[in-house]
């Protein structure tokens, strides 16, 4: 007696537990049931559990019946003259959706010839235990799972040809491929997915060898000429915002070019790029902190005096400029309202990324690494026929990451350049590699991917034969340009005059505490002050109360609030951190004195 | 060498006596006065050299030292690798228990050397069952309620008692001292124990049943293991769980290297050097563990640094670091809210004479290059 249970809620017994669950199978297949519900027999606990909950992640299979696919050649047939589709076949029982759970209960075959009598189901293809971005792996089934979780994390990064009408679109931050190509070595998914029509990568010639030391963990040295010619060249869009706000009182922001007398003006250089209306004009070439959408704001407190003042209109510059470090031409404007019905500009800036040094790039295998150096083309290394690499690849990163699909790849994308086919790359289902290195050797090629190469640096030949190919690279979205910062002196912090932090705010690069350590572990006592004197502060001290005393420049007068007149105030140079602290210990009411001596 | 004792008379005081009679012990037969004032001379200046210098963050360098390695060590604690059976904290939570000075250790041991240096590996064995703590339940073949008699019968396991060297008589004796209120009968290999209290129900007596197993009845209290092992030619017993005070008693054990890994024990029972000594090794052992190679001298600052107290304290905010006598330097660890409120109870003045303070308010630290001040002799100063 098997107990039956509903969404874990128990409803009954039944006699004969596996003639039950055939029995509901048999009805989901005909209709009778809900096609979402799936049921599982557990020996252990001799229960029956049937599923109607929503969140079960459920995969579609063919069902089998007595060793034989229920999915004959009539239905590829009726499906490629799209007389049924999918729905259909779920409708006649050829194709079922098994929960994580009830799969537990079957037996699945992989391929169509492994089927026997004990199978309950047969995969649709293989490759479908991958995800699509995984899918995308060509020869998935020849490296770790790790490696082609990786390669499928590159897809996600890679900038590519994201959407057709990019230029009518205003999006955040995006790059755009400036040629994109469809892969040579590619699999299934990107047909289905129509991936040729919105590629991510570039097919380019790899030599995998050490080169001059440039490319050593990971670092890959790209081909000066290749980038001259295109190669990994992007474009970065930006989009700028400005709004004409509106205030209580009537009061409202105004896009315009800023009058002098305005409070905050900026100099008419920056505004230079501005139209009438305020707004730059189309491919103007801006640079930082110049202005993309002139705004004047009123001021944010309003006095009683000001409106008898003459002259002044005491309205606030609030002008959108081009980023701290970043610049471009402007690409396209947009005016229009936003729900408030606020006027709404914005400017789409433009800059293109040729790679450079420190570039992230990647194969289809997770294997990731940044331009090392880029070698002007007689600097390469070149074979007899006069191939030069465009990216030459370090063999140190192949052994203990075991990505053999990438070396795969790499004969798969030579056959592909040379007979000008596409190579099927797809998981499990692959052009086998004997089969490519036997056309390799068919079109006058060594058949593992070999060739003599020349020292491009001495003409030598190398001594050993290099492995060289071509393959499918993608460039990563982060590029060194997007997060170059440096900074001597620039904005702080209010609170504690400190310098601010994070690329954004132009800040400083912290010394932190155990980068003090390293000071105070050489000795280098007043380097170390020196280090720590962004803050410092000449703080007037009352040497009879120890608090903070007052120097009035103006009245020339020197006084503690607490002492009155009569006392000996000395200036003591500090953090200004510190005298934060000491104010917040005052206002905790723990008073803290500063008692001087003198220093020699 | 008589000859030169003037000589090295001179630089006595200046060079420790230990490298003096190094050089003495070294000298060639026929050497010349000057050779040896010229070796003596260098060697001086060699000396003087190997020093540290005066404001050389030593402390820091020492924590530097460990604690870059630390970074590499492994977290794992388990699988010390399968040689020994007893499992014994090691990597970074040992290192962290050492220094910490914890009380309670995950896993206490010791090793027992024994004072008879030949011994037949029976005779170890039988030390080792000696040593360990045993109770009831391991010696008996059954043990079982009679309910007829309202007794329990205890049916002892004469092979094991032998081995553990037990008389039967001392078992019921032990018995009789850990259980209350019962009456323990010997009779050849088999005890009787009654409640002493008639018409107690039979409840109590199978309670009184799971007690009787328990009990401690020979061995040492603590030693939890043993493990006899062959170190080098020597045999030592490994354990689980420590008792140094008592395993000292027993004559079969060489009192003068058994040692347990309980630094509060060790202080205990031998003593503060003891105790710092142990330190020392203890770290040392870990680090080597892990193929870690640091100088001794690292860890001997650290572990005096622990011991100067006359205590062994742990480097937390409840050991040395909460005796150190700046405010701000105790705030800046752990907990400165607690340090600053009782500071200011107190009116606690703070001398800024160490590091963290100074490089709080932004001043040069008085280490290294911001030790030295200009101190002059002001002839024309008014002399109050």
């Amino acid at each position: 007696m098997a107990e039956v249970y509903i969404d874990s809620n128990f409803i009954g017994k039944v006699e004969e537990p596996l003639l039950f669950i055939e029995q509901v199978k048999a009805e989901r297949r005909v209709n009778n049931l809900n096609s979402e519900l799936n049921v599982r027999y557990d020996k252990k606990s001799d229960e029956i559990h049937i599923e109607l909950n929503k969140g079960r992640i459920r995969r579609p299979l063919i069902i089998v019946e007595n060793g034989e696919s229920k999915l004959t050649l009539e239905h590829l047939e009726k499906l490629e003259k799209k007389e049924i589709t999918w729905e259909d076949l779920i409708k006649q029982g050829v194709i079922e959706y098994i929960d994580a759970s009830e799969e537990e209960n079957c037996l699945v075959a992989f391929y169509h010839h492994e089927l026997t009598k004990a199978h309950t189901h047969l995969e649709i293809a293989p490759f479908v235990i991958f995800s699509l971005a995984t899918s995308l792996v060509p020869y998935a089934n020849f490296c770790l799972a790790t490696r082609a979780h990786g390669g499928s994390k590159g897809q996600k990064q890679a900038i590519g040809f994201y959407s057709a009408n990019y230029p009518l679109r205003i999006d955040t931050d995006v790059h755009l491929l400036h040629y994109p190509q469809a892969p040579l070595v590619k699999s299934l998914m990107y047909d289905i997915a129509h991936e040729d029509e919105h590629p991510a990568g570039q097919n380019v010639v790899v030599a995998i060898l050490s080169y001059e030391g440039y490319n050593m963990d990971d670092a890959i040295i790209l081909n000066k000429s290749s980038v001259e010619r295109g190669l990994a060249r992007s474009t970065y869009f930006r989009p700028y915002v400005g709004e004409e706000l509106r205030y209580s009182g009537g009061l409202v922001d105004q896009i315009c070019i800023p009058d002098k007398d305005v409070k905050g003006y900026k100099s008419e250089k920056d505004y230079r790029f501005l139209n009438e209306d305020g707004i730059a004009y189309i491919e103007a070439e801006v640079h930082p902190d110049d202005v993309l959408i002139g705004k004047t704001s009123p001021p944010r407190f309003l006095s009683g005096m000001d409106e008898y003042t003459l002259g002044s209109s005491h309205r606030r510059e609030s002008s959108t400029t081009v980023r701290h470090g970043e610049k471009g031409i402007i690409d396209f404007v947009v005016v229009t309202e936003n729900e408030e019905g606020n006027k709404f500009v914005q400017v789409r800036v433009r800059d293109q990324r040729l790679p450079e040094i420190g570039d992230k790039f990647s194969s289809r295998h997770g294997q990731k690494g940044v331009v090392g150096m880029i070698f002007p083309q007689s600097d390469m290394p070149f074979s007899a026929t006069g191939i030069v690499p465009d990216i030459i690849f370090s063999p140190h990163s192949i052994p203990t990451r075991m990505t053999i699909s990438h070396l795969i790849e790499l004969v798969g994308g030579k056959v592909s350049a040379l007979n000008g086919r596409y190579i099927d790359g797809t998981a499990f289902d692959a052009e086998p590699e004997e089969a490519l290195r036997q056309e390799l050797l068919s079109l006058g090629f060594r058949e593992n991917g070999t060739e003599t190469l020349y020292n491009g640096l001495t003409g030598q030949e190398f001594k050993v034969k290099i492995f060289i190919g071509n393959q499918y690279y993608l460039k990563l979205k982060h590029l060194v340009a997007n997060r170059m910062q440096s900074r001597a002196t620039g904005p702080i912090a209010l609170l504690t005059r400190q310098p601010t932090e994070g690329k954004a705010k132009e800040g400083g690069l912290r010394l932190g505490e155990m980068e003090k350590d390293t000071f105070v572990a050489h000795g280098a006592s007043l380097l170390l002050k020196e280090r720590f004197d962004s803050d410092k502060t000449l703080i007037p001290i009352c040497e009879n109360c120890g608090m903070i005393a007052t120097d009035d420049k103006f009245k020339n007068r020197q006084y503690c609030s607490a002492c009155g007149e009569n006392v000996v105030i000395s200036y003591v140079e500090m953090s200004y951190a510190f005298k934060l602290l000491l104010d917040e210990l005052k206002s905790m009411t723990v008073f803290p004195k500063i008692s001087l001596e003198d220093q020699y | 060498m008589a000859e030169f004792d003037d000589l090295f008379k001179k630089y006595e005081g200046l060079i420790p006596e230990s490298l003096l009679n190094d050089v003495k012990d070294h000298l060639p037969a026929k050497v010349k006065k000057s050779d040896v004032q010229k070796i003596l001379e260098k060697l001086h200046i060699e000396y003087e050299l190997a020093k540290i210098d005066a404001g050389e963050s030593v402390g820091l360098i020492a924590a530097e030292s460990m604690g870059e390695p630390g970074t590499q060590m492994t977290l794992n604690t388990k699988h010390a690798g399968g040689v020994s059976e007893l499992q014994v904290t090691i990597g970074l939570p040992r290192l962290i228990e050492i220094f910490d000075g914890r009380k309670q250790l995950v896993t206490p041991s010791m090793e027992i050397y024994l004072s008879d240096k030949n011994p037949s590996p029976d005779k170890v064995s039988r030390i080792a069952a000696k040593i360990k703590e045993t109770s009831l339940n391991e010696l008996v073949k059954t043990i079982e309620v009679n309910v007829a008699d309202a007794t329990i019968e205890v049916d002892l396991d004469k092979n094991l008692l032998a081995k553990y060297g037990i008389r039967t008589q001392a078992i019921a004796k032990a018995l009789q001292k850990g259980l209350k209120n019962v009456n323990v009968k010997v009779k050849e290999d088999s005890l009787f124990i009654k409640l002493t209290k008639e018409g107690e129900e039979l409840n109590k007596l199978y309670a009184l049943k799971e007690e009787a197993k328990k009990t401690f009845v020979s061995g040492i209290k603590g030693i939890k293991q043993v493990l006899p092992v062959k170190k080098g030619d020597e045999y030592v017993i490994m354990t689980a769980g420590s008792n140094l005070k008592k395993v000292l008693t027993f004559e079969e054990v060489d009192s003068y290297k058994t040692k347990c890994n309980d630094i509060f024990e060790t202080l205990k029972v031998l003593g503060l050097e003891a105790a710092r000594q142990l330190i020392i090794e203890e770290a040392i052992k870990v680090l080597e563990d892990q193929g870690i190679n640091i100088d001794i001298r690292h860890i001997m600052l650290a572990t005096d640094i622990m011991c100067a107290t006359g205590e062994v304290k742990g480097i937390t905010r409840y050991g040395i670091v909460g005796e150190k006598s700046s405010v701000l330097a105790r705030a800046s660890f752990e907990t400165p809210i607690k340090h600053i409120i009782a500071a200011s109870e107190r009116g606690e003045i703070d001398k800024l004479s160490s590091v963290i303070e100074n490089v709080m308010i932004n001043q040069a630290i008085p280490a290294g290059t911001g030790l030295p001040s200009l101190r002059i002799k002001s002839e024309g100063a008014v002399k109050k």
